[in-house]
């Protein structure tokens, strides 16, 4: 958060208190105890944990990606640890176990 | 722009974008930020969200923040459905006098908890679905008042531990079963009511968009494993929905124009036993508690068979 002189007086406020859309930018990284890992060569980019995250914190991207067995994805996932807050459903789900729980630290 | 909604038939007909975004301050692990990802994939960016007050809302609008990129209202506990009725029925104007796009889709959703549904805001949801009015009301449901401190509600199934319904030696958690909001909702004649499960994705998405085709009020009531209430591993929440479906404590099913369909059957149902031993909320039960749940749902099952006409839900493996 802000610090106490950064906050808007009464007459910086908008009408209704309607906030300006689109901004959620506190980060939740500090809600973590283990952060999930992407194994790219393990992935099978079944798109679940892209659909599971409840924090929209798995982004997917058209970047290509080859496998050491010479299997090319059109598409990669990778985590963005400013939302994800470690609860570890991308990992429980994960079909084929391509997610591991790193401590952080 | 019209955006007309299709029925996903993979899970790649999902739009890659997010109208409901990270940073919000559900508990890690609260599959309702799975439910309303999904839901607003789904329903795509001419949707006015009508939020009742709940988990959902206090932790997704902090001001100055939000996490919605959709128009977004926060209404009080009752007034969810009769607000998402007045949404809709000034569209209408606006379209008749030529201010909207007549041919615009704008879909209109309300969003509960269980106790802004069940409980409080029945009397505005039963007005809403006997007006007709063209609204897709969502119920998630977490079975308690987990956002006020785990009080009960009308959800709240037969002996879960809340703090209003402790366990002692007199009293072993809740003693009554769990309303029966499907029913309520069918003595209304709604063309379309679902019950639906984040575990089940696809399923559930399904739903959400059949409900937003429909012209008229459709209620879809989604189970939400609780991480805080029901006290559980964060990490298990999608498993424990998933064993509730397995297990028939849950059932997915749809009632379109009044013709029900199970849409996830279960050749061999597991014990109860198996959902029942991952939550703390249950961790009281003796064995013979355990098998009156049991016969309960075995009862419940029956009934659900006898009403589809065939075995959907199979016998205990």
């Amino acid at each position: 958060m802000k610090s106490r002189e950064s906050l808007p007086s009464w007459y910086e406020l908008p009408i209704g208190g309607i906030s300006r859309p689109n901004i959620t930018p506190e980060s939740k990284a500090g809600w973590r105890f283990e952060k999930p890992v992407i194994d790219n060569e393990k992935c099978i980019r079944c798109r679940l944990c892209f659909l599971y995250c409840p924090d929209a914190a798995i982004v997917e991207s058209d970047e290509k990606y080859t496998t050491k067995t010479g299997k090319t994805y059109n598409v990669s996932y990778k985590i963005n640890y400013y939302f994800c807050k470690g609860c570890g459903i991308c990992a429980e789900e994960c079909p084929v176990k391509a997610i591991t729980m790193v401590p952080e630290v | 722009m019209t955006v007309n909604i299709r029925i996903p038939r993979t899970v790649w007909d999902l739009p890659r974008e997010d109208y409901f975004v990270g940073g919000h301050n559900l508990c890690a692990g609260c599959t309702a930020g799975t439910i309303v990802r999904n839901l607003l994939k789904v329903a795509g960016p001419n949707t006015i969200v009508v939020n009742a007050t709940g988990c959902l809302e206090v932790s997704t609008s902090l001001f100055p923040f939000t996490s919605w990129k959709v128009p977004w209202i926060h209404i009080a506990f009752e007034n969810a459905a009769a607000v998402a009725s007045g949404v809709e029925a000034a569209i209408k104007v606006l379209k008749e006098k030529g201010k909207i796009d007549p041919n615009k889709k704008i879909n209109i959703i309300a969003i509960g908890g269980d106790g802004g549904t069940f409980d409080i805001g029945l009397q505005a949801l039963s007005g809403m679905l006997e007006r007709g009015h063209n609204v897709l009301y969502v119920v998630y449901d977490n079975e308690a008042y987990m956002n006020t401190g785990i009080q009960r509600s009308g959800a709240t199934p037969y002996k879960a531990w809340t703090t209003t319904t402790p366990v002692g030696t007199i009293m072993r958690g809740e003693w009554r079963d769990k309303k029966d909001i499907i029913g309520i909702a069918l003595a209304h004649k709604v063309p379309y009511i679902a019950t639906a499960n984040p575990a089940f994705l696809l399923d559930m998405d399904k739903k959400f968009a059949k409900a937003l085709q429909i012209d008229g009020p459709s209620l879809i009531h989604v189970l939400m494993a609780c991480t805080t209430g029901w006290r559980f591993d964060p990490k298990l929440g999608i498993k424990i929905s998933k064993l509730a479906v397995e297990t028939a404590v849950w059932v997915n099913l749809e009632y379109n124009y009044g013709k029900l369909e199970v849409t996830t059957p279960v050749p061999k149902r597991k014990h109860v036993r198996e959902y029942l031993k991952l939550q703390g909320r249950y961790s009281h039960l003796t064995e013979e508690e355990i098998n009156d749940i049991q016969e309960r749902i075995n009862r419940k099952v029956e009934e659900i068979n006898r009403a589809v006409g065939k075995e959907v839900i199979g016998p205990l493996a």
